[in-house]
């Protein structure tokens, strides 16, 4: 297709970190981690280049702080959101270069399709980008973490939020593919469940631009709250629109996945008031904020969730193969399980036996204007949901791994 | 009141929408098919220019506060610099050959453009408010009208009727399609052919920027906001008949009304129909509908 044009940027980027002790049991005495991310497109800011930025912090401070007695290597790919191109590259990674471990995966499509060559080939895969629950439903397997959010989690939060505080009729706006399915159909679930009503929906192509149609189509069903289910510029332009269209304020916009970089791209003016969940905000406690401080020194933006997510990922990784003394994908991964995640992202942090990890989640709210004090301060946090409630329980699990 | 079941208030505010995003595909329909009939070349860039037409008004207005009207001439003028450069160090060497090789040079060029951009600015994009004369809007009885959205489909039909009107009616537009006809009888008439061609590029560029300014508050101002277009505004030039000035201007109307239509009946649909449509007169009228055979 000549419109999904953009040249492939993967490069290849090798740290090597010396450590002059005995070899551990690694293969190849060393850790190569696989950064496969969209480096170009729709999602590249909230992912991309950050989120492998963020995979070398943890490694250089993984380094820095445990000294350990492998050498740790990184390559990194550009997917393009497509499932085939990476799946291709995580199976070349995996053969021909010994890569140990997968990670980042932003997109649904290319996370699914790289689960299924690494289980496999059994090495690992650690999922921050991708937001579906089949990740750790239907399609879950043992070799697999999905570490940041997943539609469950930032639906729960959004929807119920504003289901309770009397938004309750509702309309969707969603993005035509298993992402916007998944997630209406996940906020629809809470919707109801709180006592609110779905009063339509409808479904717009991927990627749209104008979305005038749709969206008065909304205003006709006299809902009270529009909820997009879609993300990146998709829901950047709807927000912009409805605006446009006096759509809002009269009738409000729940944004269900959205991301600190899509606030800082429309601007306060635009999205103030709105409630959405996150599984960080850099802004959050001393420990957030020295790290996110670091991040914005290279980046020039603050670290979205997927990326701060990213680094803690990693470094429990890399922690967890010190710890078992091996690569082997089983018995790290049993290691990563068993071991509690406690940093500046997740306190008692744990991952499942489904592959789930689980963490508090944060329901925000924009700042208005006015009451944004300093570059990228835009949300107050409104309340933490305890990890218990934030991630689908395990008695609801479709996950066959899952015994009941 | 209810026409097969809708409502012809949501019916009437669907078809206006309709031909709102109509208007914007006439006026790039419209540059592609004046650089098409004229130089020959499939220009696919044409995309990437509107992108930094929308590019080049944001920076104007937060770097050096050129407000959004001076940027409506300020953006076109600049872009379509761009463009003449463009013909005159690049384009100028493939006239002679096949038309591939000016798609491939395009193509690559909108790549370039494309990232430069995507490395400057990031894909999130950037926010141009709408000026403040044209904002609010109107109720209309079946929808409420943003007032800048009605200034589109007068600034887009204006500017296409205009181009047409010089093309087709002046006396430079005359000299335009004699020189595409015959060049070396053209010249020879002492008429600086090469001067004119260039003028045409970047003057098909520079319409491509104007349609990316009148776009800049509508939609976020992004790298790729060209790419997610482009391809629709080529099934346009393709339906409306390859070369035709006002085959592009009315198909690009028409098909903004059929997508419209679409978006009530089946929504799911409305981003193929537009290439339903271009396999349906491809069979039918290889020629496109306004195109000469």
């Amino acid at each position: 297709m000549l419109s999904r044009k953009y040249a492939k940027t993967a490069c290849a980027a090798a740290l090597a970190a010396l450590s002059l002790g005995a070899q551990a049991q690694v293969s190849g005495g060393s850790v190569k981690i696989g950064v496969l991310t969209d480096l170009s497109g729709t999602y590249s800011d909230l992912a991309g280049s950050g989120a492998v930025l963020a995979t070398r912090m943890a490694i250089d401070d993984f380094i820095a702080n445990e000294k350990p007695n492998f050498k740790i290597e990184v390559v990194t790919a550009d997917h393009q959101n497509k499932a085939d191109i990476a799946s291709n590259k995580a199976r070349e990674w995996i053969e021909r270069e010994n890569v140990d471990t997968v990670t980042e995966l932003v997109t649904t499509s290319t996370a699914l399709a790289v689960m299924k060559v690494a289980k496999e080939k059994d090495r690992l895969v650690i999922m921050n980008g991708p937001a579906s629950t089949p990740i750790t439903n239907e399609q879950c397997n043992d070799v697999s973490v999905h570490y940041t959010y997943d539609t469950y989690a930032v639906a729960n939060g959004t929807a119920k939020a504003v289901t309770t505080q009397g938004g309750k009729s509702w309309f969707f706006l969603t993005a035509d593919y298993a992402f916007g399915h998944a997630l209406e159909k996940d906020s629809s679930t809470v919707v109801l469940a709180n006592g609110g009503k779905v009063v339509g929906s409808v479904r717009h192509p991927f990627p749209g631009s104008d979305f005038s149609s749709f969206l008065l189509k909304a205003q006709a069903s006299g809902a009270q709250v529009i909820g997009l289910a879609n993300a990146g510029a998709d829901t950047t332009n709807a927000i912009k629109q409805a605006a446009e269209f006096g759509i809002t304020p009269k009738q409000s916009l729940a944004g269900l996945l959205m991301f600190i970089t899509d606030i800082h791209a429309l601007g306060l003016k635009s999205t103030q008031g709105m409630y959405l969940t996150e599984g960080f905000y850099w802004d959050r406690t001393d420990e957030t904020r020295a790290w996110s401080k670091r991040f914005f020194d290279k980046q020039k933006k603050m670290p979205t969730m997927v990326q701060a997510g990213q680094y803690s990922s990693i470094y429990h990784y890399l922690r967890a193969v010190k710890a078992a003394g091996t690569d082997d994908t089983s018995k790290v991964m049993a290691m990563m399980k068993k071991t509690p995640i406690n940093d500046f992202f997740a306190k008692n942090g744990q991952i499942r036996d489904d592959g789930r990890m689980v963490h508090d989640m944060y329901l925000m709210q924009v700042k208005k204007p006015a009451d944004s004090k300093y570059p990228w301060d835009y949300y107050t946090i409104k309340a933490t949901i305890p990890a218990a409630e934030a991630f689908q329980p395990l008695a609801l699990s479709r996950c066959p791994l899952i015994k009941k | 009141m209810e026409i097969f079941g809708i409502s012809t208030a949501l019916l009437g505010s669907q078809l206006l929408v309709g031909l709102i995003n109509g208007s914007f595909y006439a006026i790039l329909s419209l540059g592609l098919a004046i650089i098409f009939g004229l130089l020959n070349i499939i220009n696919f860039a044409h995309g990437a220019q509107y992108m930094m037409g929308a590019f080049v008004a944001w920076i104007a207005l937060t770097r050096f506060g050129i407000n959004y009207w001076a940027a409506l001439i300020v953006a076109p003028l600049i872009v379509g610099f761009v463009g003449v450069l463009i013909e005159r160090l690049m384009l100028r060497r493939l006239y002679k050959l096949d038309h591939l090789y000016g798609l491939l040079l395009t193509f690559g060029l909108a790549l370039i453009f494309e990232g430069i951009f995507r490395d400057q600015f990031g894909i999130s994009g950037e926010s141009y408010e709408v000026p403040e004369l044209l904002s609010g809007g109107v109720n209309l009885g079946f929808m409420f009208l943003p007032i800048y959205r009605a200034w589109v489909i007068v600034a887009s039909l204006t500017v296409c009727f205009g181009t047409w009107y010089m093309i087709e009616r002046t006396k430079l537009g005359a000299y335009l399609r004699a020189g595409t006809e015959n060049s070396a009888m053209v010249q020879a008439l002492g008429i600086n052919v090469p001067l004119l061609i260039t003028f045409t590029y970047g003057y098909g560029v520079a319409l491509a920027a104007f349609a990316g300014v009148l776009a800049a508050p509508i939609f976020q101002v992004n790298p790729l906001m060209g790419s997610n277009l482009i391809i629709v505004v080529f099934a346009v030039v393709v339906i409306g008949g390859m070369g035709s000035i006002m085959g592009s201007i009315l198909t690009g109307l028409g098909l903004g009304l059929i997508e419209g239509l679409t978006r009530v009946i089946y929504p799911e649909a409305s981003s193929v129909v537009v290439f339903v449509i271009m396999v349906i007169v491809l069979l039918v009228r290889p020629a496109g509908l306004f195109g000469k055979s």
